[in-house]
């Protein structure tokens, strides 16, 4: 499944196929979810309206968590079977991923002054995201730091691979440490401590925004295949003018 | 029409709200804008780099 998906041409196809499934899809269910939180939803007892920002800052922070895992899956793939299709995977989730992350603490920020009182504190959970959108820059700027691109995204993946570590550790930063961020109330071994009212379109926006990043990255590894035969077929007509 | 302002005034926190949810939008749109014009420029290219080849192809 995976080798047959693996090669370039294959993907090219069956991305095209997709790609309008993953457009309309994300944007369904984007749309749905901002309907139910916006308006059907009931405001928080404690946090009022405020709390309505969960619906975007939840499925922000789920992504820039959820991007990093696939770059570093897809980083191992490259590293270890040199696949191309992985390594460009890789290369086109670090950008998304980076927007989720700035989201993520951008709306965090936004929702701690109201209800924490302060825009910012430089607790595990906090510090943690932020390192994760500095890893995600590490990446990208690791990526194109060499003159042969091989070279950089060999380095770029052992970058990601090793900064996976902090992932487990902004999941778990929560209960590890004291910190302001509330524990987690929707993926917990007791099940959800949510009411479905918001539980909906929480889940509505956690999955428009996961087909959104699918739409994106493949709008990106298409047109990174596509630089890539450029470059190639550049290469070739330099090499027939000059034999 | 009062309805409408009482929900943009979001309970007395408009100020946190909707600004969470317009830069939301508007980060997003502007990253899958512009991986759309990456890919169609790519596309555009490759198209009449493979109609140059083909030409050089069939000289040779």
């Amino acid at each position: 499944m995976l080798h047959r998906f693996a090669n370039p041409k294959r993907f090219m196809r069956l991305s095209g196929l997709l790609l309008p499934w993953m457009a309309g899809l994300a944007i369904a269910l984007v749309a749905a979810g901002l309907f139910m939180g916006l308006i059907v939803a009931p405001a928080d007892y404690q946090q009022g309206d405020s709390a309505r920002i969960m619906y975007v800052h939840v499925p922000n922070a789920w992504m820039a968590m959820f991007c990093y895992t696939a770059m570093a899956v897809a980083s191992a793939v490259s590293l270890i079977w040199k696949h191309p299709l992985a390594d460009l995977a890789a290369k086109s989730s670090a950008p998304i991923g980076a927007a989720f992350t700035f989201l993520a603490l951008f709306t965090g920020s936004l929702w701690g002054k109201p209800m924490w009182g302060t825009w910012w504190v430089w607790d595990a959970r906090l510090t943690s995201v932020l390192v994760l959108f500095f890893l995600y820059l590490g990446y990208m700027a690791l990526y194109n730091a060499f003159d042969d691109p091989t070279r950089g995204s060999k380095a770029a993946a052992i970058l990601a691979l090793v900064g996976f570590v902090n992932v487990p550790i902004i999941k778990f930063s929560v209960d590890w440490w004291n910190t302001l961020h509330q524990p987690a109330s929707v993926i917990k071994m007791s099940g959800p401590a949510i009411d479905a009212s918001m539980l909906w379109p929480l889940l509505l926006m956690a999955f428009g925004f996961k087909f959104l990043y699918l739409w994106i990255l493949f709008l990106r590894m298409r047109g990174e295949i596509n630089t890539n035969k450029i470059r190639m077929i550049r290469l070739r007509q330099i090499h027939g003018q000059a034999g | 029409m009062e309805s409408i302002l009482k929900f943009l005034q979001m309970g007395g926190y408009a100020a946190y709200v909707w600004p969470c949810f317009i830069l939301t939008a508007a980060v997003l749109v502007a990253m899958l804008v512009s991986s759309m014009r990456f890919m169609k420029k790519s596309e555009n290219i490759l198209k009449s780099l493979q109609g140059d080849d083909k030409e050089t192809d069939g000289e040779a």
